[in-house]
């Protein structure tokens, strides 16, 4: 997994690629807390268009980073979600729960 | 009705690391048998949640312990008919399985964890926990539908 963070103005961008998979879900929930408190985004935006796989452990470090984020009072977007991350997030019920939209330009968008 | 016929055999370590190399794996095979690419993508999650519950529960994070993954074809039935199916088996000598304790979370409860064996029972029609003589057995079957043949062309597995 590699994971780029970008910043627009207040808005934290990060663009995740490669398996989000029990060896690699440490760094990424490591990474969406340091940026969650080190930055203090107005919004995080997780760009998921170049991710190949996410399992229970990836979706759980999502949800740590929604977690975190609703404490904070950021906001917290899901984008470009391809069918392997989709076919998860209806697995497991939860894309309610996540504000997810379909682009970048959606995800930053007022 | 029982027999199953061995078609591959994967002996690795507990180390994360490795789930890619297997998921690879169970992906070609799934695709090979005749499942469709949506099904193909809920074996290979089903497979890797259960070898990451060996590797996190039943060898508390230890990489270098031994793990087991054969796969066979079989016919069962279902429905009144015969099918054929793709039967997985996951062997490991972690802690001992309890079967009772293996149910999933509540979907409601949104909450890190849990998650896997929710995925594993949602994909599989068949979901068998064994603990024997210090080993663990997890036996996982998924059938075709009707309307898929298997694929014979490029690599013939029958």
């Amino acid at each position: 997994m590699q994971a780029t963070t970008r910043r627009l103005a207040k808005i934290s961008i990060i663009d995740i690629s490669g398996d989000i998979d029990l060896a690699s879900s440490p760094l990424l929930r490591a990474i969406l807390l340091k940026e969650l408190k080190e930055s203090k985004p107005s919004r995080l935006a997780l760009n998921l268009g170049a991710v190949r796989y996410i399992d229970s452990s990836g979706i759980a470090s999502l949800i740590e980073g929604l977690k975190a984020a609703r404490d904070a009072k950021i906001r917290y977007v899901l984008f470009s979600l391809n069918n392997t991350v989709r076919d998860v997030m209806q697995l497991s019920k939860l894309t309610k729960v996540f504000e997810i939209v379909d682009n970048e330009e959606q995800a930053t968008a007022e | 009705m029982n027999r199953s016929k061995l078609v591959l055999k994967l002996s690795l370590l507990s180390d994360p690391k490795l789930l890619c190399v297997v998921r690879a794996a169970v992906g070609e095979m799934s695709a090979r048998v005749g499942f469709s690419e949506t099904e193909v993508r809920s074996i290979v999650l089903a497979i890797d949640e259960a070898l990451a519950n060996v590797i996190r529960h039943g060898y508390k994070g230890s990489v270098d312990r031994p793990i087991e993954v054969s796969f066979s074809r079989r016919e069962i039935k279902r429905g009144g008919e015969i099918r054929e199916a793709l039967q997985i088996q996951i062997v490991d000598r972690g802690v001992p399985i309890d079967p009772e304790r293996m149910v999933g979370r509540k979907l409601d409860d949104i909450r890190p964890g849990g998650l896997g064996l929710h995925f594993i029972r949602e994909t599989m029609d068949s979901v068998v926990f064994r603990h024997i003589r210090g080993r663990n057995y997890l036996r996982l079957i998924k059938s075709l539908t009707p309307d898929q043949p298997s694929e014979t062309a490029a690599c013939d597995l029958e």
